[in-house]
């Protein structure tokens, strides 16, 4: 009940921002008789009305995990976050034997067996797309070899 | 006879030796990762389409691959319903119902073997269904307005939303999620910026590549999070592969009802392969009556969703070529591949780019024998990899997804998108909201906007305009009922329970 309540909350309010920032759309000279906002205010409507009615008739919670497992989550997310941002300026390698090895953690709790699979998985997948596909991808920080 | 002739032309294309080795390179991918579980064939396209798309494959090359990963990701997806209990994909759910326990009976060699002659069967008449079909709707496609396109839309929004969530409400929200995101960028007809709140990233829009690797692939890995890859062990032990002659000619007209009735689940806009399998089981259940033992392990209760379930998806290429609406999730993502290689989908591309129609269907017709011939002796190999520990698969795909993205761009941005949108889809699939809504409408809503405002154009805004042709008309009404009709018929269509020791 509260979870589809609390969704619809979230998204009645994200659909009239939503609808807000769709009137505050440049129009040219050269319009037609829809212009550019009519389409986004209408899908706003829409969605808006959708929300009302997820919170006027939601449906039984699902089974949400317990209070660690989103803990695991949360670690994950920040992960691949941090993933992304070093993707660039580490080159493939280091920071996939981490994130993969991380990610492994957290799905089998087992510290030397997420490590070689991080370490296996990052030099792996680094020879079949540097060698087998011909990508052009980055290993290493610059300057290493 | 035109269709020999341009069946000619598309195995003139698709029979060289380089895409023959796509196709059978294609087909091995497709089944592998339509046997894991959790990675179905929509997952599997989305994360292959920036691969191909990097490694410089020209269009027909990168379509008969990626059409043959998809068709082999529908075979492989019986693999572990069959072994596992755990469809591979959401079609696949049905194969689970009498597969397992033919499995548990010590006959999983023969399930598996009769669902693939099942699938080939079903994907075969679909395609030659397709042949037969496609060229007529594209000739009456031209007959098609820019009115009837957007009730077109319309309808591939409804009665996707029907038939994919148990909650109208739901489905109408996701399909708005994506329409909303797909007005992101710079506006197609005045050139100016729309909802980038300034920011330069979003001035191109977002890549739906990002958003279908982001929704399937990474929401998948907290998906594993949270169960902590249980249930990815198999319980059934598969002794020799032999060739069950008797069940396959026993099951022949089972088979050949099954493609009919998917074939024409497959074409409805919106419905796709899991509708195929699902009636396609209900029908031949019905007709084999209570002594029909489906539910216990019956070959025809394998054979039946199999060949339905393929034939859907061969179904769903229908309206997916001639009006460039998907019929289905995997659909969707094929839609994508063909707009990242520039090509439309529509009536025109019949006449203007044949070489790619009948390219593709040649192909689709290689993949089907490579992938039989394939999947009889090899099962065995298929079935090793579902011994791969979803402590090593699920990372992987992470990393793959990652590069695949990355190599599009080359920008972080894109990355924290799709990790966004991974949240976003564990968040919508835990409340039960479909996905698949979402990426139609990042897909179709610059079209669908588009042909509003081309109507209103033409009617200098009279929104009546809208309703003007009995085509138009048709097509609200279906849109309508489609929507409204499974509110009522909730009760009837209700999936039977899956089987639990």
């Amino acid at each position: 009940m509260a979870s589809d309540r609390i969704f619809g909350l979230v998204t009645l309010f994200v659909a009239l921002a939503y609808i807000a920032s769709a009137t505050q759309i440049q129009t040219s000279f050269l319009t037609d008789p829809v212009g550019p906002k009519a389409f986004p205010m209408l899908i706003g409507a829409v969605a808006a009305l959708c929300s009302l009615v997820m919170i006027i008739k939601p449906d039984p919670d699902p089974d949400w995990p317990a209070a660690r497992t989103w803990g695991a989550l949360a670690v994950a997310v920040v992960v691949l976050i941090i993933y992304a941002f070093t993707l660039k300026p580490f080159g493939f390698v280091i920071p996939t034997i981490a994130a993969a090895g991380i990610l492994s953690y957290q799905i089998s709790p087992r510290p030397v067996a997420a490590a070689l699979s991080g370490l296996g998985l990052s030099i792996g997948l680094y020879v079949l797309f540097k060698y087998a596909l011909g990508l052009s991808l980055a290993g290493f920080p610059k300057g290493w070899f | 006879m035109e269709i020999f002739a341009n069946l000619a032309l598309g195995f003139g294309i698709a029979l060289s030796p380089f895409t023959l080795a796509l196709a059978v390179a294609g087909c091995f991918l497709g089944t592998i990762i339509g046997a894991l579980p959790g990675l179905g064939p929509s997952n599997g396209v989305a994360i292959l389409i920036p691969l191909t798309f990097t490694m410089g494959l020209d269009a027909t090359s990168a379509l008969v691959l990626m059409t043959s990963v998809y068709y082999g990701a529908m075979y492989g997806g019986r693999i572990s319903s069959i072994l596992l209990n755990i469809p591979g994909d959401e079609p696949a759910l049905m194969t689970t119902l009498d597969g397992y326990p033919m499995a548990r009976q010590g006959r999983a060699g023969d399930a598996l073997v009769l669902s693939g002659v099942a699938s080939f069967v079903g994907a075969f008449l679909a395609t030659v269904g397709l042949m037969l079909l496609a060229p007529m709707l594209a000739r009456v496609a031209y007959l098609f307005g820019p009115a009837e396109y957007f009730a077109l839309y319309l309808l591939a929004f409804c009665t996707l939303g029907g038939m994919a969530s148990n909650n109208q409400a739901k489905a109408a929200l996701a399909s708005c999620i994506g329409l909303g995101i797909a007005m992101i960028g710079v506006d197609s007809s005045s050139g100016l910026p729309r909802l980038t709140g300034g920011n330069l990233h979003l001035y191109d829009g977002i890549d739906f590549l990002v958003a279908i690797v982001g929704l399937f692939a990474i929401a998948e890995v907290f998906f594993f999070i949270e169960s902590h890859g249980k249930g990815s062990s198999i319980g059934v032990k598969l002794d020799k592969v032999r060739i069950p002659w008797k069940d396959i000619m026993d099951t022949k007209w089972t088979m050949l009802r099954a493609s009919g009735v998917g074939f024409i689940a497959g074409i409805l806009p919106g419905a796709g392969a899991s509708l195929g399998s699902f009636l396609a089981y209900m029908s031949e259940k019905s007709i084999a009556g209570e002594k029909g033992g489906f539910g216990t392990g019956v070959a025809k209760g394998v054979a039946a969703p199999e060949a339905g379930n393929n034939s859907a998806a061969g179904g769903a290429l229908v309206p997916m070529l001639t009006l460039g609406v998907p019929g289905s999730g995997t659909t969707a993502v094929l839609l994508a591949l063909l707009m990242t290689l520039n090509i439309t989908p529509g009536p025109t591309l019949f006449t203007e780019r044949p070489e790619v129609v009948w390219g593709l269907i040649a192909s689709l017709l290689i993949a089907n024998v490579v992938l039989l011939l394939m999947n009889v002796p090899m099962v065995k190999i298929f079935v090793k990899v579902l011994m791969v520990p979803a402590w090593v698969l699920l990372p992987g795909v992470t990393m793959i997804s990652f590069v695949g993205i990355y190599s599009l761009s080359g920008s972080y941005f894109d990355l924290l998108l799709m990790v966004g949108f991974g949240v976003l889809g564990y968040i919508l699939r835990k409340l039960d909201i479909p996905t698949v809504p979402v990426i139609l409408g990042i897909l179709l809503g610059g079209n669908m906007e588009d042909a509003l405002r081309r109507a209103m154009v033409l009617s200098d805004g009279d929104a009546m305009f809208l309703f003007s042709t009995p085509i138009a008309v048709g097509l609200w009404i279906a849109a309508i009922a489609g929507f409204v009709a499974p509110m009522f018929l909730r009760g009837v269509l209700k999936k039977p329970p899956a089987i639990t020791d």
